[in-house]
C-alpha cells in the first residue's frame, strides 16, 4: 500500500518536470486580460486538484515566472526553465517580462496552493495542508477535501481531513449536509470539534440540525470526560509506579532489619547518576549504540547502587544494630556524604539525561489523550522489576533466608541461616532496587545530587502505609498513593493534594499502626 | 538505678558551672558590647551577640528535644516544626508593627499587597497586639502537639514510626507554608522587620535585651526541666523510655504523660522560636525541612542525650562548629555533618557529656547496657 503511494508520488514528480500544463493554459495565466480571468485560470487549475501544478503557482505567487513571446518561463534558482517547451535555458533572456499579480491573484494562489498540498506526496505536507485548510473555513474547497478523502491513504492526514470536510459542510446552507457535517465531526470528539458545533449553535435555523447539534456536543462532551478519567488514573499509575520503585528497596531493608534507611533516596540518586555516566560513555564511544545506553545502564545502575547499599550496611548500619533510632541519624549523616561527594565529583547543578529516540513521543490512545512513551515505560518497567523481586523473595534460596530472618531472626539463626550475610545481601539488595528505580526516574525527572530528598517522605509514606516487608501491601499502597493524588490534584492543586495525602496517612496509621497489611500471628507480637 | 539517683551528687557542681555561665552572658556580654567602645580588645561586636543569640535558641530547642527523646525516648522530628511554628507567631506580630513603613506604604505587609490582597485573613487578626501573639507563640505549637500527640500516642505509634510521622507532619506543614495562598509570604517569609513593642530592632540596646531574655529563657527552661526529670513525672518518663509496657501492666496511663511532655517540649521550642526570630531578622519555611529537624536531633545526639546540660552544649558545639566551617571551608561543612551523625552514633552514643562529666557509677563496661542506649527492638 505504502510502496504503492511512494511510486505514485515519484511519478508525480516526474511529471512535474515535464510540467502538466497545456502551453494554452500556461498562456492563459503569462498573459491574462484582467486579475478576475487570471484568477478564474488559477481556480481551474487547482480544481484539477494536480500536485504537478504547484510549482509553476508558486513560481507565479513568488515573482518566479517570467514571459517572453510564446515562452512562459520560470526560474528555479540557477536554471530557467522554458514550460512550454520544456527546455533549459541558462540564462533568464533580458528582455523577459516579469508576470506581475494583484493582492486578490496572491490570496487566490495562496489559497490554491494551499488545497494543491492536499495531494502532496508526502504525508507530512498533506496533513499541514489539511490543517491549513481547516483553519481558513473555505467552503469552495469542499469538492477538493472530497478528492483528496477518496484517495488518501493515511490514517492521521485521512483523520484531518475528515474534520475539515465536517468543519465546511457545516457552514453549508443546505440542512441535510449541515447534518452529515454533524456526524463527521463527532467521529472525532475533541475540543476543537466541540467548538466549531457551539459555535454552530447560535446562527442555526433549521429545528433538526439544532437537535442534532445539542445532542452532538453532549456526546462529545462525555467523550472528553472519559478521557480525562482515564488521564487521571494514567497519570495515577504512572505516579504510582514511580512511588513504588522508590519503595519496594525500602520495604525490604525496613521489613528486614526494622532499621530506616534515610540514605535510600541518595541510593536512587546514585543509580540516576549511573545512567548518567553511562549516557556520557556512549556518546563519548559508542555513538551508533545510543539509542540502546539504557539497556547498558540499567545494571550498572543496580551495581553502582548495590555496591554504595552494601557499604552502608558494613559502615552504618551494623554497627548500630538493635538501635534503629541512632540507625536512623547516622543514615542520614551517610546521606549529606552520599549527596556532598556527588556535589563535588558532578558539580551542583543537574546534568542532562536524555530519553533515547524510541522514548520520546506518545502514542494516542484516545481523541483527546496521548500516553507519552517515557510514562508507559516507566510503568512496564516498575512492573518488570516487582516481579523480579517477587520471584527473588518466593522462588530462590536468598529469598526463602531473607523471608526467615524477616520473620523470626533469632530461630533463622539458631538454625545456622548467616543472618549478617543474609542483611548485608538484602542491603545490596534493596540498593539495587533503588538503583535500577534512580535509572528509571532520570528518564522523566531532573537528574541532581538533590535528587533523592524528594522522594525519601513519599517512599517511607508508601512502606508504613503497605506494612513493612510485604510485597502486596507496598504495591497496593503505591498504586492508591498515585491515584489518590491524581484525582485531588485537579481540584485542590498539586502542594493541597500532596498535604491531604499525608494527612490521611497520618489518620490512617491512628486506626491501623501496621499498614494495609499487618503481619498475624508471632510476627504482629514482635511488631 | 533512676536517672535522679545518678545526678543528685553531682547537682551543686553542675548548676554552680551553669549558673556561673548565665551570668557571664548576662553580665560580661552587656558590658562588652555596649560599654566598651569598639576598637578595644574587650569589645564584642553585635555580630558575635547575634550569633550567640541564635545558638542559645538553638540550645533551647535542643533541650525541649532532650526532655522527650532523651528522657522519654520519643524521637520527634517535628521539633523544627514547632520552632518554625513559634518564630512565625512572633513574626506576624513582627509583620504587623511595620506599619506603613513597608515598600509599599500599606497597613498590609509587603507580600499581601504583593499579591494584590485588600484585607488581612482571618487568622492575622489580633496580632497587632503584642500578648496575642505571646499566645500564639505558645498556643499554635502546642494545640498542633497535643492534638497530634494524643491520636499517635494513643495509637502507640512509637519509635522510628514516630520519628517518620512526625517528619511527614513536617513535611506537609513546609509544603503548606511554601504556598503563597497560604498567607504567610510563601517562600520568602517574614522579614524586614523595624520594632518590636516600639523599640527598634536595629538599635544594639533592643538586640542586648533579646540576649539577655534568650539566656534566662534557657535558665528558666533548665530549671523547669530539672524539676520535671527529678519529679515523680520524670521518673515515669524515663520508665515509658525502658519499659513502656511493663509500666502500662502496672496501670499507668502512659498516653497521658508522653503527650503531656509532648506538647510541653513543642512549647518550649515555640518559645525558642519566637525569641529566635527577632534576632535573627527572617523566618521561612525552610526552618520546616526535614534537614533542620533531624540536625536538631544530632545536637542533642553529640551533647548526650538523658542529661539537661549535654544537649546545651551539643548545640553551642555544633553550631559554633558550623559558623566556623560554613566561613572557613564551606565545602567541608556538609562532610563534617554527615561524620558527625555516623561517628557519633557510633562511637559516642552518650554524647559530649559523657567525656566531660566522668560518670561515677556507671562505669564504660555498663554503658552498652545502660538504659538510654538499650536496644530499642521493642520500638
Amino acid at each position: 500500500m505504502r510502496l504503492a503511494s511512494v511510486l505514485a508520488s515519484c511519478l508525480l514528480l516526474a511529471s512535474a518536470a515535464a510540467s502538466a500544463l497545456t502551453p494554452d493554459e500556461l498562456h492563459k495565466l503569462a498573459s491574462a486580460e484582467s486579475a478576475g480571468k487570471l484568477v478564474d485560470q488559477i481556480d481551474t487549475i487547482v480544481a484539477r486538484g494536480d500536485p504537478a501544478d504547484a510549482a509553476v503557482l508558486r513560481g507565479l505567487l513568488e515573482g518566479r515566472l517570467w514571459a517572453l513571446g510564446d515562452q512562459v518561463l520560470l526560474d528555479e534558482g540557477g536554471a530557467v526553465r522554458d514550460l512550454v517547451s520544456g527546455k533549459v535555458v541558462a540564462e533568464l533572456p533580458a528582455d523577459a517580462e516579469k508576470i506581475s499579480i494583484n493582492n486578490r491573484v496572491r490570496r487566490s494562489l495562496e489559497r490554491g496552493l494551499a488545497a494543491l498540498g492536499l495531494f502532496a506526496p508526502g504525508a507530512p505536507e498533506r496533513l499541514a495542508a489539511a490543517r491549513s485548510l481547516q483553519d481558513s473555513g473555505d467552503a469552495e474547497q469542499l469538492p477538493l477535501v472530497a478528492r483528496a478523502l477518496a484517495v488518501e491513504k493515511d490514517p492521521q492526514v485521512k483523520e484531518t481531513l475528515l474534520s475539515v470536510q465536517g468543519a465546511l459542510l457545516l457552514a453549508s446552507p443546505r440542512a441535510s449536509e449541515r447534518l452529515s457535517a454533524i456526524e463527521i465531526l463527532l467521529r472525532d470528539p475533541t475540543t476543537r470539534n466541540r467548538r466549531l458545533l457551539v459555535e454552530r449553535v447560535s446562527p442555526e435555523t433549521d429545528e433538526n440540525v439544532r437537535h442534532a447539534l445539542a445532542a452532538g456536543i453532549q456526546r462529545i462532551d462525555r467523550s472528553l470526560a472519559r478521557a480525562e478519567v482515564i488521564g487521571w488514573v494514567f497519570g495515577g499509575l504512572s505516579l504510582g509506579s514511580v512511588l513504588l520503585l522508590a519503595a519496594l528497596g525500602l520495604s525490604i531493608t525496613f521489613g528486614l532489619m526494622g532499621v530506616i534507611n534515610m540514605a535510600h533516596g541518595e541510593l536512587l540518586m546514585i543509580g540516576a547518576y549511573a545512567t548518567y555516566v553511562v549516557q556520557t560513555f556512549f556518546r563519548a564511544h559508542l555513538p551508533g549504540g545510543l539509542s540502546f545506553y539504557l539497556l547498558a545502564a540499567a545494571p550498572i545502575a543496580f551495581l553502582a547502587a548495590a555496591f554504595a547499599g552494601m557499604l552502608l550496611e558494613i559502615f552504618v548500619v551494623r554497627p548500630l544494630y538493635g538501635r534503629p533510632l541512632e540507625t536512623l541519624l547516622a543514615t542520614w549523616g551517610a546521606s549529606l556524604l552520599f549527596i556532598q561527594i556527588v556535589r563535588g565529583i558532578f558539580g551542583a547543578q543537574n546534568v542532562e539525561v536524555a530519553n533515547p529516540p524510541w522514548m520520546s513521543g506518545g502514542v494516542k490512545a484516545m481523541p483527546g489523550l496521548v500516553l507519552p512513551y517515557n510514562r508507559l515505560a516507566i510503568i512496564a518497567f516498575a512492573v518488570a522489576v516487582l516481579c523480579i523481586v517477587w520471584l527473588l523473595l518466593e522462588r530462590t534460596r536468598l529469598g526463602l533466608l531473607v523471608r526467615a530472618v524477616m520473620q523470626n531472626r533469632g530461630i533463622a539463626g539458631g538454625l545456622g541461616v548467616s543472618t549478617p550475610w543474609i542483611d548485608r545481601l538484602a542491603f545490596a539488595l534493596g540498593g539495587g532496587i533503588a538503583g535500577l528505580s534512580g535509572c528509571a526516574l532520570s528518564q522523566i525527572g531532573n537528574v541532581g545530587p538533590e535528587l533523592g530528598q524528594g522522594f525519601i517522605v513519599d517512599s517511607f509514606m508508601v512502606v508504613v502505609l503497605g506494612g513493612v516487608g510485604q510485597l502486596a501491601g507496598t504495591v497496593i499502597a503505591a498504586a492508591g498513593l498515585g491515584q489518590v493524588n491524581k484525582l485531588l490534584e485537579p481540584y485542590a492543586g498539586a502542594v493541597l493534594a500532596k498535604i491531604a495525602v499525608l494527612a490521611f496517612i497520618i489518620i490512617f496509621i491512628q486506626r491501623r499502626p501496621q499498614g494495609l497489611f499487618a503481619p498475624r500471628g508471632r510476627a504482629a507480637e514482635e511488631a | 538505678m533512676t536517672l535522679s539517683q545518678r545526678n543528685r551528687p553531682r547537682l551543686p557542681l553542675a548548676v554552680a558551672i551553669t549558673l556561673a555561665a548565665y551570668l557571664l552572658l548576662v553580665v560580661a556580654f552587656p558590658v562588652c558590647n555596649l560599654l566598651v567602645p569598639a576598637g578595644k580588645g574587650l569589645h564584642l561586636s553585635d555580630y558575635a551577640v547575634g550569633l550567640v543569640g541564635k545558638i542559645l535558641c538553638y540550645a533551647m530547642v535542643a533541650v525541649a528535644l532532650d526532655l522527650i527523646w532523651g528522657f522519654g525516648g520519643i524521637l520527634s522530628l517535628g521539633h523544627g516544626l514547632f520552632f518554625a511554628l513559634g518564630g512565625y507567631a512572633m513574626g506576624m506580630y513582627l509583620m504587623r508593627s511595620i506599619g506603613r513603613e513597608g515598600v509599599y506604604g500599606s497597613v498590609l505587609p509587603d507580600f499581601m499587597v504583593f499579591l494584590d490582597w485588600k484585607e488581612l485573613p482571618w487568622y492575622w487578626r489580633g496580632t497587632e497586639h503584642f500578648l496575642w501573639a505571646l499566645a500564639l507563640v505558645v498556643l499554635a505549637p502546642g494545640l498542633l502537639a497535643f492534638v497530634f500527640g494524643f491520636f499517635a500516642f494513643r495509637s502507640r505509634i512509637k519509635g522510628v514510626y514516630f520519628a517518620i510521622i512526625t517528619q511527614a507532619l513536617t513535611y506537609a506543614f513546609m509544603l503548606l507554608f511554601f504556598r503563597n495562598a497560604t498567607g504567610f509570604g510563601g517562600n520568602n517569609g517574614f522579614t524586614d522587620f523595624k520594632r518590636i513593642l516600639g523599640f527598634p530592632l536595629a538599635d544594639p540596646r533592643t538586640k542586648m535585651v533579646l540576649f539577655v531574655l534568650t539566656a534566662t529563657a534557657l535558665l528558666a527552661e533548665l530549671a523547669l526541666c530539672r524539676f520535671i526529670v527529678e519529679s515523680k513525672l520524670g521518673r515515669v518518663l524515663t520508665a515509658i523510655r525502658d519499659e513502656e509496657s511493663r509500666l502500662r501492666f502496672c496501670g499507668y496511663e502512659t498516653t497521658r504523660y508522653k503527650v503531656f511532655v509532648f506538647t510541653l517540649s513543642a512549647v518550649l521550642c515555640g518559645i525558642a522560636g519566637a525569641l529566635y526570630v527577632p534576632q535573627v531578622g527572617i523566618i521561612n519555611p525552610s526552618e520546616m525541612s526535614a534537614a533542620s529537624s533531624i540536625e536538631i536531633a544530632i545536637w542533642v545526639a553529640a551533647g548526650g542525650r538523658g542529661t539537661l546540660l549535654g544537649p546545651l552544649l551539643g548545640a553551642v558545639a555544633v553550631n559554633g562548629a558550623k559558623s566556623f566551617l560554613t566561613v572557613a571551608f564551606p565545602d567541608a561543612w556538609l562532610y563534617a555533618l554527615g561524620l558527625m551523625f555516623i561517628l557519633i552514633t557510633r562511637y559516642l552514643p552518650r554524647g559530649l557529656a559523657s567525656l566531660l562529666l566522668r560518670a561515677p557509677r556507671a562505669p564504660r563496661a555498663r554503658i552498652a547496657h545502660s538504659p538510654a542506649v538499650a536496644p530499642e527492638r521493642s520500638a
